[in-house]
Order: structure tokens, then C-alpha cells, then sequence
């Protein structure tokens, strides 16, 4: 069992739900200290964006934010050391896309990845069934591919990607991408309810998570939250302390 | 692997095509894949279509011998008129048959990029950012909305649906050919930007060994990256719209900017049927600049008062160069007209800013 499931399973054992927030690698002020601090604030694992010059899952916040690291010439490497620097103790996930990882080849990909002490990776646009070798040949590296679990699929497919999982399964709270949204959209608690039966996997709700009390309602219902948009917003507006103090405040929320 | 089998069960076209889109998207791609299956031989659909094919298109397009630049270049030319059809090019022919399927499938809102620019006002990145744009809004409405996706490019099944929808410019076009000049034309060119007139005009005739494919993509100003948009070319193998194809990109695999003269060639990736083609040899493809583009542009309205779009001008500018053995019987797709064009031809040729 890798250190990514591992953790996020003892903090269901206790009984607590697991606080995951994404930062945007490269973005200006994302770097080791910041990821310290996000863990300092109580985060349960954090999740890394390697920036990509066409981020289809992801809405204005994270589009700018990916933007403006790659125009400051922000290279898959940079992001890479920024998490060797961190040196956290939780575990680390990179979010990325399919074409970073095939551009420079799924196996070196993962050798990176798995130098970098990265425990798990996130792929929006490698679904289940492009996914296999890819997540083989990560798996061979200790590093878990997480699938996502979205609204509106049939029972056989989210047992599909229930099974074909690693680490956890991201279940996408809301139909469209990422960025706050004005309430927990109600298709959050349908994708947990209909993964549940298939994996005793750990299921993390994501996507449109806009305000601590949001992350309050899914944790009821789910084992753990994910919150990107959210966070990023005070950074993209230049305001790190204010995504601290946020941060804290969704952790107090998640309970 | 022939057309009829083309793509695989998964959208592969050998090693291309697929489905790199986010979960959220694959029950209405699975969906839109069932329903195509299902249809495209319908005969209830291809009646509506055929219908509105020929009473609002205008089909069939003619084909005309363009005599005097035929005389001009050494060459026996035909062309395809898609700069005839209603709207002024080819892109109607999948436009109707996309809006026709989403009716058939409930859906009653219709959403499209519209990059390729027609009013010369498109910015190097406009149609890559607007299908983009246009995959984000798909994910927060799939249920009660289309993508009617321009050109043969995105997930499976856009590429095939696209193509099968396109491929009556080369059927009408083989045939009417055959009854012109009594055989096959011996070479067929198409410009080549995300690929769907020339997958429309070579469908009719891949795997004919005495017929020869063309692609001509926009080689801009240069062939250093960021100068062109020529990605079977000069591109590698990357993931794009949800297809591996091949990609314009950087060292660590981000999509880089591009040029061309033509908006609706300037695109970064290319439909994955073309990359198929291209590896197997069942195609070949070139580039032309858009120095070629305007000179091509010019010559086909001085030698046959055709205006094309600066797109298929590409073509007539990699001709220019006669790249083919003299006498050659040649076809080519003219895909659109050139109206939309003018304002960029006109600065171009004075220098001015459009």
C-alpha cells in the first residue's frame, strides 16, 4: 500500500476526514515553504499542479494561475524540486495532464515522479480506460494514478474506476470544472454513493468547493475534501496569507 | 485497417486518436459513439440530410477544370467547388449533420468554436483556446448540449463522425471526375489545418494505389517553432482535444503558439486520421508559406476569376512550386471562397495592418 492511501486510510480509522488542497506548481509564491506551511496548516496530503499550456478541466482561477507560471518560463522540473525542497512529511500528488506525462514518456515520467518522493498523480484527462499503462507503470514506482469518478456515468463504469483506482478515488462533486461554485452542488453525495459499493478506497470529493462550510457539508458524506479554485484565488490575487489563513479555516471545517 | 474499419471500438486509428477528455465527459461521448453508429445508415437520417445536403446546400459542388491555370502550371487541374456551397465552404456539410444528430439525440442546445475566423480578426491562438473553451462549457452542460466540433479532431468518436460526415466532398468528387475525364485523377491535394476537407476529399480515395494524397499545412513565416503550424511536418506525437496526434510543442510537452496567414488553418495539432495516414504512407504532406498562400491566392483569381479562402490558397502556392511531374491529372479541394480573406490579402499585399 503506498504512503497516499496508507495516510488517508488512518485518517478515516480515526475516524476524521482528510484535508487535501491543490496549489498551482510555479505559480509565484508556491514553492517548498508554502507547501510546509499548507502542512503546517493541517493539511491530511497536497496536491501539485505541473501547469500545462491547455488545462480543459480547470476554470478561470486555475487557467490564470497555470498562465502566468508557464509565461515565467516555470519547467516540469521546477515544479518537481519544489516539492523535493518541501520535504513534508504527507504525501505529495501531482495534478497534471496527459500530455506532459506522454511527452516525456510514461516510464521516465514516473522515474521523475518517483525521485521527487511524489506519491501519487492526477490525470483529468486519462480516464479509466486510457489509463492502464500509464498506472501500471506507476504503480511499479510505488506512485499511485487516482482516477476520477464523475456525475452522470453508468454503475459499470464507476465500478470500473473504482477498481482501476490507486490511493483514492476523486469523486467529482459537480458537472463542468474546477472553481468555486455558490453551493455543494447536490451530484457531490450521488458520485460517494454510487463508488461506495465497489472500493473500500478512501473517496475525496473535488471540484467546485468554493467556502469551508461547503467542505464541512461533503466531509459529512465523504472521507475527505479537496480544495483547489478556493485557495488559488487569494494567491492569484496576491494575498498568501489569506490563502493560509483560509486553509486553516477549511481544515477546522473538516471534520 | 480500411476506412470502414477505421477507428477501432476504441477511437484508435493505429496508434492515434482515443479518448483523452475528462470523465465527466464520457457518458455523451459513449452516447454520441452509439448514436452514430446507429444512424449514419439510417435511412431516415441520411434522407433528412441528404435533403437538406442538396435543397439548402447546394450539393453536389461542381467540379470545374481550371483550364488556364492548368495551362500555366503544366498540369491537368480540376477543382471541387466547396467554395459553392452555402456559407462558402466545406464546414456546413458537418455542421448540418452534427445540429440534425443532436436533434435526434434530445439535445437542444448547440455549442461550436469558432476559431477558424472569418473575419480576419483571429488571434494565433484564437481556435485552439476556443475548442478549449468549448470542451470546459460541454463539461458543465453535457446533458442538454451538443458540441458540434468543427473540424476531425477531439475525442472519439468527433474524428470519426466528422470524417463520415465530410466524405461526401470526395465521393461526389470521384465520380464526377470518372465522368468527366473517364479515369481517376492521378494526384489529390488538400490544405490540411485540423484536417477535415482534406479527410472529406481523401476518403473516397485512400487505398487506391493509383491515386496520390497531398496534405498541405501552413508553413507560416519559417519553420522554427512558433512560426508555422505545420504539425505532421515539423510536430511530434502528443495529446491535444482529447486525441494523440501530432502536436506542435515544447520540450516538456506544452502546446506552443503558431502562425499562419490562414485563421483556419492555424491550429497546433491535427485531426488523428491524418496521423494514421501520414505513418502508414497512405498520405504525404507538405507545407506552404504564407508568402505561397498569397501567391497562390492571386494566381487562381488572375488565371480562373476564383477567389479562394487564403486555406485551399495553400494548395494552388505548393503547385506554384510544381512539385508534380508535368501533365499530372490533379484534383484538388478548394474548401472555401475567399471573401472572408480579403481584408488580410489586401494588407498582406500593402503592407498595411487589417
Amino acid at each position: 500500500m503506498s504512503g497516499l492511501e496508507t495516510t488517508l486510510r488512518a485518517v478515516r480509522d480515526r475516524r476524521a476526514k482528510s484535508f487535501v488542497p491543490y496549489v498551482t506548481g510555479g505559480f509565484p509564491g508556491v514553492d517548498g515553504e508554502l507547501l510546509r506551511m499548507l502542512a503546517a496548516a493541517g493539511a491530511d496530503a497536497i496536491e501539485v499542479g505541473i501547469p500545462h499550456s491547455d488545462p480543459i478541466m480547470d476554470g478561470g482561477v486555475i487557467q490564470e494561475a497555470s498562465r502566468v507560471a508557464l509565461q515565467r518560463g516555470t519547467r516540469i522540473g521546477d515544479v518537481l524540486a519544489s516539492i523535493v525542497d518541501a520535504a513534508v512529511e504527507i504525501p505529495v500528488t501531482v495534478m497534471t495532464y496527459a500530455n506532459i506525462a506522454h511527452h516525456r514518456g510514461y516510464e521516465a515520467f514516473c522515474d521523475d515522479l518517483a525521485r521527487s518522493g511524489v506519491d501519487g498523480a492526477i490525470v483529468p484527462d486519462l480516464p479509466v480506460d486510457e489509463a492502464e499503462r500509464f498506472a501500471a507503470l506507476a504503480a511499479a514506482r510505488g506512485i499511485d494514478v487516482v482516477l476520477l469518478a464523475a456525475p452522470g456515468t453508468t454503475a459499470q463504469r464507476y465500478r470500473a474506476i473504482a477498481a482501476a483506482s490507486h490511493g483514492f478515488v476523486y469523486c467529482v462533486a459537480t458537472y463542468g470544472v474546477t472553481g468555486a461554485r455558490d453551493q455543494l452542488s447536490v451530484t457531490a453525495r450521488d458520485v460517494v454513493t454510487a463508488v461506495r459499493p465497489y472500493t473500500d478506497l478512501p473517496l475525496l470529493v473535488g471540484v467546485g468547493i468554493a467556502t469551508p462550510e461547503q467542505a464541512g457539508e461533503a466531509s459529512a458524506f465523504a472521507d475527505g475534501v479537496i480544495v483547489g479554485s478556493a485557495l488559488m484565488a487569494p494567491l492569484v490575487a496576491g494575498d498568501p496569507k489569506g490563502a493560509l489563513r483560509l486553509a486553516e479555516a477549511f481544515r477546522g471545517e473538516i471534520l | 485497417m480500411s476506412v470502414a474499419t477505421r477507428p477501432d471500438e476504441h477511437g484508435r486509428f493505429g496508434a492515434y486518436g482515443g479518448r483523452y477528455a475528462p470523465e465527466v465527459l464520457i457518458p455523451a461521448l459513449d452516447e454520441l459513439y452509439a448514436a452514430w453508429l446507429e444512424l449514419r445508415d439510417d435511412p431516415g437520417f441520411r434522407g433528412e440530410l441528404a435533403d437538406l445536403l442538396r435543397d439548402f446546400v447546394g450539393r453536389p459542388t461542381p467540379i470545374t477544370h481550371a483550364t488556364h491555370l492548368s495551362a500555366e502550371l503544366g498540369y491537368d487541374l480540376w477543382l471541387k467547388r466547396e467554395d459553392l456551397a452555402h456559407t462558402g465552404a466545406h464546414k456546413i456539410n458537418n455542421a448540418l449533420g452534427q445540429v440534425l444528430l443532436a436533434k435526434r439525440l434530445g439535445k437542444r442546445r448547440i455549442i461550436a468554436e469558432t476559431g477558424a475566423g472569418q473575419h480576419g480578426v483571429a488571434t494565433a491562438t484564437a481556435w485552439k483556446e476556443a475548442v478549449n473553451e468549448a470542451l470546459r462549457d460541454w463539461a458543465a452542460s453535457v446533458g442538454t448540449t451538443h458540441y458540434v466540433i468543427g473540424s476531425v479532431v477531439g475525442p472519439h468518436p468527433f474524428p470519426m463522425l466528422v470524417r463520415d460526415l465530410q466524405r461526401v466532398i470526395g465521393d461526389e468528387a470521384r465520380t464526377q471526375y470518372r465522368d468527366r475525364v473517364g479515369k481517376d485523377p492521378e494526384y489529390v491535394v488538400a490544405c490540411v489545418g485540423g484536417g477535415s476537407n482534406a479527410i472529406g476529399m481523401f476518403t473516397a480515395f485512400v487505398g487506391s494505389p493509383e491515386v496520390r494524397l497531398f496534405g498541405v499545412e501552413a508553413g507560416g513565416v519559417g519553420s522554427e517553432l512558433g512560426r508555422h503550424c505545420s504539425s505532421l511536418t515539423l510536430g511530434q506525437p502528443g495529446i491535444l482535444h482529447g486525441a494523440l496526434s501530432y502536436l506542435l510543442q515544447d520540450a516538456d510537452g506544452q502546446v506552443v503558439e503558431t502562425h499562419s496567414i490562414s485563421a483556419g488553418l492555424d491550429y497546433p495539432g491535427v485531426g488523428p486520421e491524418h496521423a494514421y495516414l501520414k505513418d502508414e504512407g497512405l498520405a504525404t504532406y507538405v507545407s506552404a508559406t504564407d508568402g505561397d498562400a498569397l501567391d497562390g491566392f492571386r494566381l487562381l483569381a488572375r488565371t480562373e476569376g476564383i477567389i479562394p479562402a487564403l486555406e485551399p490558397a495553400h494548395v494552388i502556392g505548393w503547385l506554384r512550386h510544381r512539385p508534380l511531374p508535368d501533365g499530372a491529372r490533379v484534383l484538388v479541394n478548394l474548401s472555401g471562397r475567399g471573401d472572408k480573406d480579403l481584408d488580410t490579402v489586401r494588407a498582406a499585399l500593402t503592407g498595411e495592418q487589417p
